[in-house]
């Protein structure tokens, strides 16, 4: 199905063992973004099953959720913590930026695939349209977490009372405001912890993916592509674009979800 | 020159409608699957079986991107075996930090 210009299949000239072949029937390229996605994946699988174990070490809260009171003695309920969108303050509406966000991704990776069909044709003018819905829907997607990340750290009007150990070693109760590394209004420590990381390390994912996807947008539009013969590069970006997004279904599952 | 140099040298096949259509067609299962993750979130009561459903749909959305939008389907064999076969080992990690997790849940509380 590949239409591109690299060579795959065994020589004739020097035979099975020769060298010089590709028994995987896929370009050098493709082949080291599968193998360095799949080193990804167990990353992202790591923390993950880091969040589940961390996880299920909590008791898990276990009142009615509309009185949901965050507590480091417990592991907050995800849908009263993430329930705040843009302009609308004070409104409790669980999950449904975050489902804004998931959408925005499906379709960016949505029209990536339909730019990698474009590439497959060579079809420069769809190439660069679809890259450029796509490139759009990564910035849209990285604003969305970066207003998210805002909203995680600086908290709700009311704060929780919290009682731990602070930075110099005395055990205080005080409400708390908003999240950081030692301390959060949401649930124990390990709660912010986990938010940080996980999403921030998806989020510097799609940073980069935003910058390989400017860099194919810009070489498809002026013309690079079509006179190396093929756009194995919109290919090769796209498997990376998918990646992030599926990883975000996974973290959209057990992070907020679960 | 410089008109040369935008002239297409490359032979630009028409669309293929049917291929266009699947791609859409997999981006509604996409959505539709996040959407009935979306509702029973607030429907069911929170318990294992909602969870094995939730990681069901995922694992399920899962198929859908590598498959449909990655194209690992259409690679050689070995190369398809050569991602998918190394994800076993993360049963074992799961079910090892899990376990870990709760005994550590026992000594604790």
């Amino acid at each position: 199905m590949s239409t591109t210009a690299t060579a795959v299949g065994v020589s004739s000239k020097r035979g099975t063992w020769g060298g010089g072949n590709e028994p995987l029937k896929a370009s050098y390229g493709k082949l080291m973004m599968w193998f360095f996605l799949l080193s990804d994946i167990f990353t992202f699988a790591a923390f993950l099953t880091a969040y589940a174990a961390i996880r299920v070490s909590y008791p898990t809260y276990a009142g009615p959720d509309d009185v949901f009171v965050g507590s480091n003695e417990y592991w907050p309920v995800p849908e009263m913590v993430f329930d705040a969108l843009p302009f609308l303050h004070g409104v409790h509406v669980p999950l449904a930026f975050v489902g804004l966000m998931t959408f925005i991704l499906i379709m960016s990776s949505v029209t990536m695939v339909l730019a990698v069909e474009a590439g497959h044709r060579n079809d420069k003018n769809d190439v660069v349209k679809w890259m450029l819905w796509t490139l759009l829907g990564g910035i849209t997607f990285l604003s969305c977490q970066a207003w998210e990340w805002s909203h995680f750290i600086h908290g709700t009007d009311g704060g929780s009372m919290i009682t731990y150990v602070n930075n110099l070693g005395r055990v205080v109760s005080e409400t708390v405001y908003g999240a950081n590394l030692a301390v959060n209004e949401y649930g124990p420590a390990a709660f912010a912890q986990l938010f940080f990381f996980i999403t921030g390390f998806h989020g510097f994912h799609v940073t980069i993916g935003v910058f390989l996807l400017f860099l194919a947008f810009y070489q498809a539009a002026v013309g690079v592509y079509e006179r190396r013969g093929h756009y194995e590069m919109i290919e090769k970006i796209g498997l990376y674009w998918h990646f992030v997004d599926l990883v975000w279904v996974f973290v959209f599952t057990f992070f907020y979800l679960i | 020159m410089a008109i040369d140099e935008n002239k297409s040298t490359l032979e630009v096949t028409p669309r293929n409608e049917e291929k266009i259509k699947k791609i859409w067609k997999t981006a509604g299962i996409l959505l539709i699957l996040t959407s009935i993750e979306f509702v029973f979130a607030f429907t069911l009561p929170r318990g294992l079986l909602l969870y094995a459903i939730f990681i069901g749909l995922t694992i399920w959305k899962a198929k859908y991107i590598m498959m449909e939008f990655m194209h690992l389907g259409d690679e050689a064999k070995p190369l398809f075996y050569s991602i998918i076969v190394p994800l076993i080992f993360l049963v074992w990690l799961v079910i090892a930090l899990m376990r870990e997790g709760s005994d550590i849940f026992m000594i604790r509380w």
